[in-house]
């Protein structure tokens, strides 16, 4: 049961056609793949932080600089991010480009992974943040897109859900 | 020090440059010397004025950035050492006002106050350098040093825990905020 390469690839095509610029992460096991594609792009700057509280500091200053930017992380990353999200992004209408590995969720084998799987998109839509679960047919590139312009003109944060059918590859369902 | 005498004797040197301030004293103090459209007042998100001051200075290498942080607010975030250090932009300076008190919203004291040492944890985190000042005249030296040779810097000044006569600022968070995002739109387009 791999990450799907393939799934990593398709996104990092997506976040290319955004003209994403600058991508703060913590890497987690789902993630690697893509992060190793953006760390080996010499137009994209990988900043790994040690708590994702720390990337909506470096959403806000990479916006503030005009830089395109995406902000990386697991969903119970996104969930010790919360404060800063309302009290940073949302207090000063920071457009937040979020990209959210969802575990927990429909296939999941691990059982601690559950809890924070239950609560996702409970939490996202208590902070009115609009999010879309990636769905693997779906165009990626379009979506993203879609989620960075929404993101922008609403000067909000927006969250894209990478789910397991996009980023996993499981030997059967 | 107070820390106002010290924000006094730096004044000029931020005048140019970004500044991120940490909400509080830091900021009602800056404001009171005056305000500029290349100033931002985080006035929440304790521990994360270091994290924005890290995004804008990655983000424009041409320019200088000065972040005004403290105990407090950084021992909040203290994994933000390790970022900073790790990517070390060397157009960012990092002041830490350290009063070992949470002055602005009761005055407990910090951990700093019972001994733990912000200016070694930042280098041990791997900080390029890391400068300490407990004067004026040193907190001047050490900033004069800081942005004359460019290098990721931790500056950490021990000052006294004073309060502001006021916490007001006569701005609109806001509007600080597009002003601050204007100032540097154009900043992008004149360069």
């Amino acid at each position: 049961m791999p990450v799907s390469l393939e799934g990593a690839r398709r996104i990092y095509e997506a976040l290319k056609a955004c003209n994403i610029r600058l991508v703060s992460a913590l890497p987690e096991t789902w993630l690697v793949p893509l992060l190793r594609l953006v760390e080996a792009d010499q137009e994209m700057r990988l900043v790994q932080v040690a708590r994702e509280e720390e990337s909506i500091g470096i959403a806000a200053g990479a916006y503030f600089a005009g830089l395109p930017s995406i902000h990386v992380m697991q969903n119970h990353g996104f969930l010790a991010a919360i404060n800063p999200l309302v009290s940073l992004a949302m207090l000063y209408k920071i457009p937040v480009l979020l990209l959210i590995s969802y575990r927990g969720s429909w296939g999941e084998r691990d059982p601690w992974q559950t809890q924070g799987g239950l609560l996702t998109e409970p939490v996202l839509r208590a902070l009115t943040i609009p999010y879309y679960c990636l769905r693997r047919e779906d165009d990626l590139t379009r979506r993203l897109k879609e989620a960075q312009a929404l993101a922008l003109s609403a000067l909000h944060p927006v969250a894209v859900l990478l789910t397991r059918e996009v980023l996993w590859e499981d030997e059967e369902p | 020090m107070l820390r106002a005498d010290a924000l006094r004797e730096i004044y000029p040197e931020l005048e140019r440059r970004i500044v991120v301030t940490i909400m509080g004293a830091v900021a009602a103090e800056l404001y009171a010397l005056g305000h500029r459209p290349n100033f931002f007042y985080l006035e929440h998100s304790m521990g994360l004025a270091s994290s924005l001051g890290l995004g804008l200075a990655l983000a424009l290498p041409g320019q200088q950035v000065i972040v005004l942080d403290g105990d407090g607010s950084l021992l909040m975030n203290l994994g933000t050492l390790t970022t900073l250090a790790r990517y070390r932009p060397p157009n960012l300076l990092h002041v830490v006002f350290d009063n070992g008190s949470l002055v602005s919203v009761g005055g407990f004291p910090t951990a700093t106050a019972s001994g733990t040492d912000l200016a070694e944890m930042a280098r041990a985190a791997g900080m390029p350098r890391v400068l300490e000042a407990e004067t004026l005249a040193q907190f001047r030296t050490a900033v004069t040093q800081a942005l004359a040779r460019p290098a990721m810097t931790t500056l950490v000044a021990k000052v006294e825990a004073s309060a502001p006569a006021s916490y007001r600022l006569d701005l609109d968070l806001l509007e600080n905020r597009f002003q601050f995002k204007r100032y540097l739109d154009s900043l992008r387009s004149s360069s």
